[in-house]
């Protein structure tokens, strides 16, 4: 089939539930190869659930998944075959050395013989371990045990990596450089899978899917996503106090969405020009006080934002 | 199935063992423990039990008396108190197990050859050494009041010899009676447990608790593989610390061992297969370190212990503990453990032991390979 060899990862209405919980709800999407593809959403919202279904760790209770071709529920180990698989919490072996755990995740993967040399060589390399594989792992900081995990998970090239936050409790340089990997892997024509709830890394992937509360509320690039997901333009609004600005603004009928970042407002509003004299005289009217009034473009925070509070909204009207 | 895959999982199990002061210190510390408490703290002979005395009579022949008592070995005279009051605290106290009253007209009753009594107080709270106790207590009085009536005939000249009737008894393999032979074997059991059952349940739950199994089960390796490799380490431990449990009864102990050394490691290592399937079962299910190892030790540690014949005779237990020992496994291993040391059983009489250990060996193995799935739920 051509749609399976140009995906990586095809997914249709995949559903999980446990007891009651919906987990995943029916989504649906594809990775085509090569790509980086993030999954981004709040905790909870349904992204290691999906990730642990696509890695055949957990069963899917609906829908079907397929993940190099081979159906994630009826041939796991096809699957793993083809897979490199970082879960959320570090899971190298703390106890073991930084060499023995590169070892013994090259003996589970079959890395060849004469490929082991330059493949526990690389990993130490990329995880700038060099000359400390004696370390005991549990002593490492953050940033080199996720580099060292990544590391081991890809240690036999495998086609696809499905990287669950990996970045979560590491400070920015190690990020960053951990982001320089993903892409470098990526560049060699690895499809790369990473879940996060960071914004900011949102923006490194090709393409994004948002996720919140077991649905998939949009698809596309980062770019795509913050032109069509906010629906009007985006106006910065620095003025005190917040609160009562914030209750202000919501009674306008000009203005679709508002919500807090920081010390200053976000506004979705359909055209600034016209809803910004508007505005100011509403607010000044209540006493309070602009320091600040711009358009500006809109982060991949606000289109989250912006998305999940729209079906918070839509879910309260229909309960 | 992968060798190269089962190797590495059990090679990393070695190092993980290795390198864990809590394992490593029950591998080596929990036999030598067992094993020394077993072979000197439980000692269910009854050998020089306390026993104080009033003699009230204080003549050469209440002391003759006393001289038989003292070398009777199952007896130690501790003290010869002066009054009633002093003897019944030794019992109270528990000083005294057993106390002995010579009345104050002992010789002179004797002289005339009345008949005279000795009371002795026993001490009933462990019924089967009060038991013991009496039966002894009426040998020694009875031999000493026989040597008396054949004095007395031969002090008036009656040259008979008296028919006397014995029971010639012989101890078989156990000839001296030892309670440490028929335990110290029985020990291995408990050991083969703890290192089976007990470390394993941890193992495979600290896996599941750190998050490591996740990683695990995301890799080729196949759950057959994990099973394999992380339970051969600790048949080998379980072998070896077995061959040490039995040279430490043999030499240490002077333990016999008077059967075939190849039925000991064959049913050794069932035994070892049956809990080591039984600690992977439960930390399959319970995946907590601490409730897998409550749980190993309550299903093989106290049954090994309990109900096993190790310490108590079956043939002794209520009729429904008879019945649920069947379904012990230990019961089986211990059986031909003894028969193998103290009798030296040839293996066609071990078989209605060894074929019921057999059965749950491949049993319990099916139950746990069967039990683990690369899921997570």
């Amino acid at each position: 089939m051509v749609e399976t060899a140009a995906n990586a990862v095809v997914i249709e209405n995949l559903l999980k539930r446990f007891g009651t919980f919906v987990a995943v709800d029916r989504i649906s999407l594809q990775v085509r190869m090569g790509e980086v593809f993030g999954f981004l959403g709040p905790n909870g919202a349904g992204k290691s659930t999906t990730i642990r279904m696509l890695c055949g760790l957990l069963r899917p209770t609906g829908g079907r998944a397929t993940v190099a071709g081979y159906d994630v529920s009826h041939r796991p180990e096809q699957v793993r075959q083809h897979i490199g698989y970082m879960s959320q919490k570090f899971s190298l072996y703390n106890d073991l050395t930084v060499i023995e755990n590169i070892r013994l995740f090259a003996g589970l993967y079959s890395v060849a013989r004469n490929e082991l040399h330059s493949r526990v060589a690389w990993a130490l390399e990329m995880a700038g371990l060099e000359g400390q594989q004696t370390l005991i792992t549990g002593t490492l900081p953050g940033g080199w045990k996720q580099r060292l995990a990544l590391g081991c998970a890809v240690l036999h090239r495998p086609p696809i990596i499905f990287l669950d936050e990996p970045t979560s409790g590491v400070d920015p340089v190690s990020r960053r450089r951990f982001w320089e990997l993903i892409h470098q892997m990526a560049e060699e024509g690895v499809t790369v899978f990473v879940t996060t709830h960071y914004m900011e890394e949102a923006e490194y992937c090709n393409r994004l899917a948002l996720i919140d509360r077991g649905k998939i509320v949009s698809l596309g690039t980062p770019t795509e996503l913050k032109q069509d997901a906010m629906r009007g333009e985006l106006l910065l609004l620095e003025c005190a106090p917040l609160g009562p600005a914030l209750d202000a603004v919501h009674s306008l009928p000009d203005v679709h969405d508002a919500a807090v970042f920081g010390n200053a407002l976000h506004l979705v509003v359909k055209n600034v020009e016209a809803a910004g004299p508007h505005l100011r005289s509403h607010l000044e009217a209540k006493g309070i006080t602009i320091s600040r009034i711009e358009r500006i473009r809109p982060s991949l925070e606000d289109v989250f934002v912006s998305l999940t509070t729209e079906r918070g909204r839509q879910q309260e009207r229909e309960s | 199935m992968s060798l190269t895959r089962m190797l590495v999982m059990a090679r990393k199990e070695v190092v993980q063992i290795m390198r864990d002061p809590h394992s490593l210190a029950i591998v080596i510390m929990m036999p030598v423990i067992l094993i020394l408490l077993f072979g000197y703290g439980v000692n269910l002979d009854l050998k020089g039990l306390p026993v104080f005395v009033y003699d009230c009579d204080g003549t050469q022949q209440s002391q003759d008396l006393l001289k038989h008592l003292q070398a009777s070995r199952y007896f130690n005279v501790v003290r010869v108190v002066s009054n009633y009051h002093d003897l019944t605290r030794a019992i109270d106290d528990g000083d005294a197990r057993m106390g002995v009253v010579i009345p104050w007209n002992f010789s002179q009753r004797l002289r005339e050859g009345g008949p005279v009594s000795v009371q002795a107080i026993v001490d009933a709270s462990d019924d089967n050494t009060a038991n013991v106790l009496t039966g002894y207590v009426q040998s020694v009085v009875q031999t000493y009041s026989t040597r008396i009536q054949i004095n007395w005939l031969r002090s008036h000249g009656v040259a008979l010899q008296p028919a006397t009737m014995n029971v010639e008894i012989r101890t078989w393999y156990n000839e001296d009676l030892e309670s440490s032979a028929f335990i110290i074997p029985g020990v291995l059991a408990l050991v083969m447990s703890v290192i089976g059952a007990f470390l394993t349940s941890l193992t495979i739950a600290r896996e599941w608790e750190r998050g490591t199994m996740e990683q695990l089960i995301a890799t080729p390796v196949t759950a057959t593989e994990i099973m394999v490799g992380k339970l051969v380490p600790y048949f080998v431990l379980g072998m070896v610390e077995t061959i040490l449990g039995a040279l430490v009864a043999i030499y240490w102990f002077k333990i016999p061992f008077r059967g075939s050394f190849l039925t000991l490691m064959g049913s050794s290592a069932m035994f070892l297969i049956v809990v080591l399937s039984m600690g992977f079962f439960i930390s399959v299910l319970a995946k907590g370190q601490f409730v897998a190892s409550q749980i190993a030790l309550l299903i093989t540690f106290l049954p090994a212990f309990l109900l096993s014949g190790f310490l108590f005779a079956i043939e002794q237990m209520p009729k429904p503990l008879q019945v649920i020992t069947h379904i012990i496994p230990a019961r089986y291993y211990v059986t031909v453990l003894k028969k193998i040391f103290l009798k030296g059983s040839p293996l066609a009489l071990l078989y209605a032991d060894l074929i019921p250990l057999a059965i749950f060996t491949i049993l319990l193995a099916i139950l746990a390979t069967r039990s683990f799935h690369k899921r997570l739920m």
